[in-house]
């Protein structure tokens, strides 16, 4: 094994060359994707390596792309598609959820469509309006995706390799705040050797409260553990990873130990992955928890202007309220206060 | 052939093959404006057109295997009618939940369809049961996803065309991809191609659906990557009730040139020179020349589906007037004052007809409900824990009802909601 110090936006590069060279039928699609290499650069060198019938510069029509992408997959391909940004996605919603979902069970399995749809995800950069969307919920909502978020280079590089390698469609959330965050990547780590893909990871044990998050806000959470420690409160938080499907167990299992839930994202409150993780802890832990499971999450309004971000995307301190809740130490959220006002 | 191209462009039309004079603009009250490419009138006359007839030296030959293969088109269409009709009866009866009729698109669609190559791909709407048909698909599997028993009711793969589509004009971007396919292939070299190029893909499109995004979308991906595709455009003249003149102010052959695809103009109901005009257009695809946009002018004499009233918001004298277009007629017509289509030919073909029909009706009325379960099988390709676990709660739930009902069969209980 030999690891190298990458960005995350290098090691989805590198991923996609590893997956690119072990398997010809991989096809890179995108705006600006080819000389540019992406306006993250992410897919940096990829078309002067592999060409220009490989990695496709397309025009500008997030549902053309889309489209094309089902056809392809189709006739035998496997194409990874870039949406430029986040807020670029809703105007191919029909042939994500209406024909790209769909169409294995529509074919009763004769047509599978392995297609990797890469996104730029969430705010906190300081970005123009549609550049700094949460739009998950939709996903994870749709039967026949997958959705992941990834939180680190390492799974930057190795989580793509299985979106790409899997026979089912996948939505693959990068967070732009992570692009230039660097750890050590095995770019070539054998796919049998990792987790797999639907599953979530406990980064730091703890014992008093459960904190599950993806993407970057597993940066949050971990800052938020070491500063609940020093009151000597035990955190342990869970790097989801996999929003569909949601990896119920490893979740359930900690809150059983705790007995305290906080569930954090910076996706819109009602009906979110949060809801869905508060909903499905109840149902299984309800006769081992201390408290109401806590969302800490974005408020559900339009994403603010860059000025008035840090209003919408939970901080450290709103997480440290959330944990207080989480301990009965501030009144719930359904007695009139709310996190982080 | 009939172009829309400007001056530039229709020279290089006319290089691929068979430029005509420009479609004259205008209404598209001008059903056949000029430039509407035509073989055979409404009275079933057959006129020359040296660049349309050289598509067609197969059934111009005037030997018996010309004449089996005119006698092969008609026979096409009159049992497409037939199934049409007998569907409609089966709706009508209880035994199909909806039906979209196909009647006067008879021409359109088999005359298209008989251009096709075995290794080419079909995407299409949801009226496209002559094409589906005359690719392999069984009358039986036709009706399947009618009666409300299944997503879809044949394998793709099979029979190289794709289910049908009901999201309009989203198959156009599929057709797209898969061409664009086709074309990383060969030059993978990893298919051979054919005697006259590389395999091709057609995608059906309706006249409500060139208003759509993704078919607009289509037209511009296809022209950038130069793909081989046929993107063809049966123009019935109505969208469930809102006509063609709602969708565009000019005939839809028109947007094609903006988009720098080739546009030809055909009269739909003559199944020889749809025939043409698409043998013209593929190969045109095949041999690197890129996509191609036909407008097919043809009229959907039925109601949009067995659940619409085509009397509400249409005249009967418009019906009468397209009636004396009828594509079934009209080839009729041709081959029987050329001495083709003798009357005992026509009660073989009546007979065939027939017997498809009840052969359908048989196999449909026949066809069971599938398994409970079955709804959590093909969701995902891979194992998902949600849908297992989501199969298991109704397995235990329809369970409970076991006292009084023992046929709870499970679906495929090696799937688990995936396949492996």
């Amino acid at each position: 094994m030999t690891t190298q110090t990458l960005t995350l936006a290098k090691s989805l590069g590198a991923g996609l060359r590893r997956a690119m060279t072990d398997d010809p039928t991989v096809m890179v699609l995108g705006e600006d994707i080819g000389r540019l290499g992406g306006v993250y650069r992410v897919t940096d060198g990829l078309q002067a390596e592999f060409g220009s019938r490989r990695v496709v510069d397309t025009p500008l029509a997030e549902s053309g792309i889309l489209g094309t992408a089902v056809g392809l997959a189709y006739r035998g391909y496997r194409p990874v598609v870039e949406i430029q940004f986040d807020g670029f996605v809703y105007v191919a919603f029909d042939q994500i959820v209406s024909q790209l979902a769909k169409m294995h069970a529509r074919t009763l399995g004769k047509v599978r469509l392995p297609v990797t749809i890469r996104i730029p995800v969430a705010g906190g950069i300081g970005a123009a309006e549609h550049h700094s969307e949460s739009p998950e919920a939709y996903f994870v909502h749709t039967a026949g995706l997958r959705v992941v978020s990834v939180s680190n280079p390492q799974d930057a590089s190795t989580v793509l390799r299985q979106a790409i390698a899997c026979d089912d469609p996948v939505v693959f959330f990068e967070p732009k705040r992570l692009y230039h965050v660097k750890g050590e990547v095995d770019a070539d780590l054998p796919l049998d050797d990792a987790p797999p893909m639907g599953t979530a990871r406990v980064v730091r044990p703890g014992d008093d409260v459960t904190l599950v998050t993806f993407g970057s806000h597993v940066a949050t959470a971990l800052d938020a553990a070491t500063a609940a420690s020093d009151e000597g409160v035990s955190v342990e938080v869970i790097d989801l990873r996999s929003l569909s499907p949601i990896d119920h167990d490893t979740i359930a299992a900690s809150v059983r130990r705790t007995g305290r839930l906080v569930v954090l994202h910076e996706g819109p409150r009602q009906a979110g992955v949060g809801a869905e993780i508060a909903a499905s802890v109840t149902e299984r832990c309800f006769d081992f928890l201390e408290a109401p499971p806590v969302r800490v999450t974005g408020y559900d309004i339009p994403y603010p202007p860059a000025k008035l971000e840090g209003n919408q995307v939970p901080d450290l301190d709103r997480v440290l309220v959330g944990i207080d809740r989480a301990l009965g130490r501030v009144p719930a959220s359904g007695a009139g206060v709310e996190v982080g006002a | 052939m009939p172009s829309t191209m400007g001056s530039t462009s229709r020279d290089d039309l006319s290089r691929a093959g068979g430029a005509r004079a420009e479609t004259a603009s205008g209404t598209t009250d001008e059903t056949y404006a000029d430039g509407t490419a035509r073989l055979l009138d409404e009275k079933g006359v057959r006129h020359p057109d040296p660049a349309l007839d050289r598509w067609l030296t197969d059934v111009d030959a005037g030997t018996d295997e010309a004449r089996a293969a005119l006698l092969a088109l008609y026979e096409d269409m009159v049992v497409a009618r037939r199934i049409d009709a007998e569907a409609t009866a089966l709706q009508r009866q209880g035994e199909l939940a909806l039906w979209p009729p196909l009647q006067g698109q008879e021409a359109a669609q088999v005359g298209s369809a008989t251009a096709l190559r075995a290794d080419d791909f079909v995407f299409s709407s949801y009226r496209e049961h002559a094409v589906a048909r005359k690719r392999g698909v069984t009358p039986v599997d036709l009706l399947r996803v009618w009666r409300g028993i299944t997503a879809s009711g044949w394998d793709p793969y099979a029979v190289n065309m794709a289910t049908p589509q009901v999201i309009i004009g989203a198959q156009a971007l599929h057709g797209v991809g898969y061409a664009l396919g086709i074309q990383a292939d060969a030059e993978r070299g990893v298919v051979e191609a054919g005697d006259d190029g590389t395999a091709a893909v057609v995608a059906y499109v309706g006249d409500g659906a060139m208003s759509q995004g993704d078919v607009n979308e289509a037209f511009v991906f296809a022209a950038t990557w130069q793909v081989p595709l046929v993107l063809f455009c049966q123009n019935n003249q109505w969208a469930i009730s809102e006509p063609v003149t709602l969708q565009s102010p000019v005939p839809l052959v028109q947007r094609a040139s903006g988009f720098g695809v080739p546009g030809v103009r055909v009269d739909g109901n003559d199944v020889l020179a749809v025939l043409a005009v698409t043998r013209e257009a593929l190969h045109r695809a095949r041999t690197g020349g890129g996509p191609t946009f036909v407008e097919a002018v043809t009229y959907r004499m039925g109601p949009h589906t067995t659940a619409d009233d085509p009397t509400r918001y249409r005249d009967a004298s418009e019906l009468d007037a397209w009636a004396e277009r009828d594509p079934v007629a009209r080839l009729a017509a041709y081959l029987r004052a050329g001495g083709l289509l003798a009357d005992d030919d026509e009660a073989r073909v009546r007979a065939v007809a027939d017997a498809v029909a009840a052969e359908m009706r048989a196999g449909v009325v026949a066809l069971e409900d599938p398994p409970p379960l079955s709804v959590f099988d093909h969701v995902y390709a891979e194992p998902h824990p949600t849908v297992a676990a989501e199969r298991a709660e109704h397995a235990a739930y329809l369970a409970g009802f076991a006292d009084t009902d023992d046929d709870i069969t499970t679906g495929d209980d090696a799937a688990q909601g995936a396949d492996r």
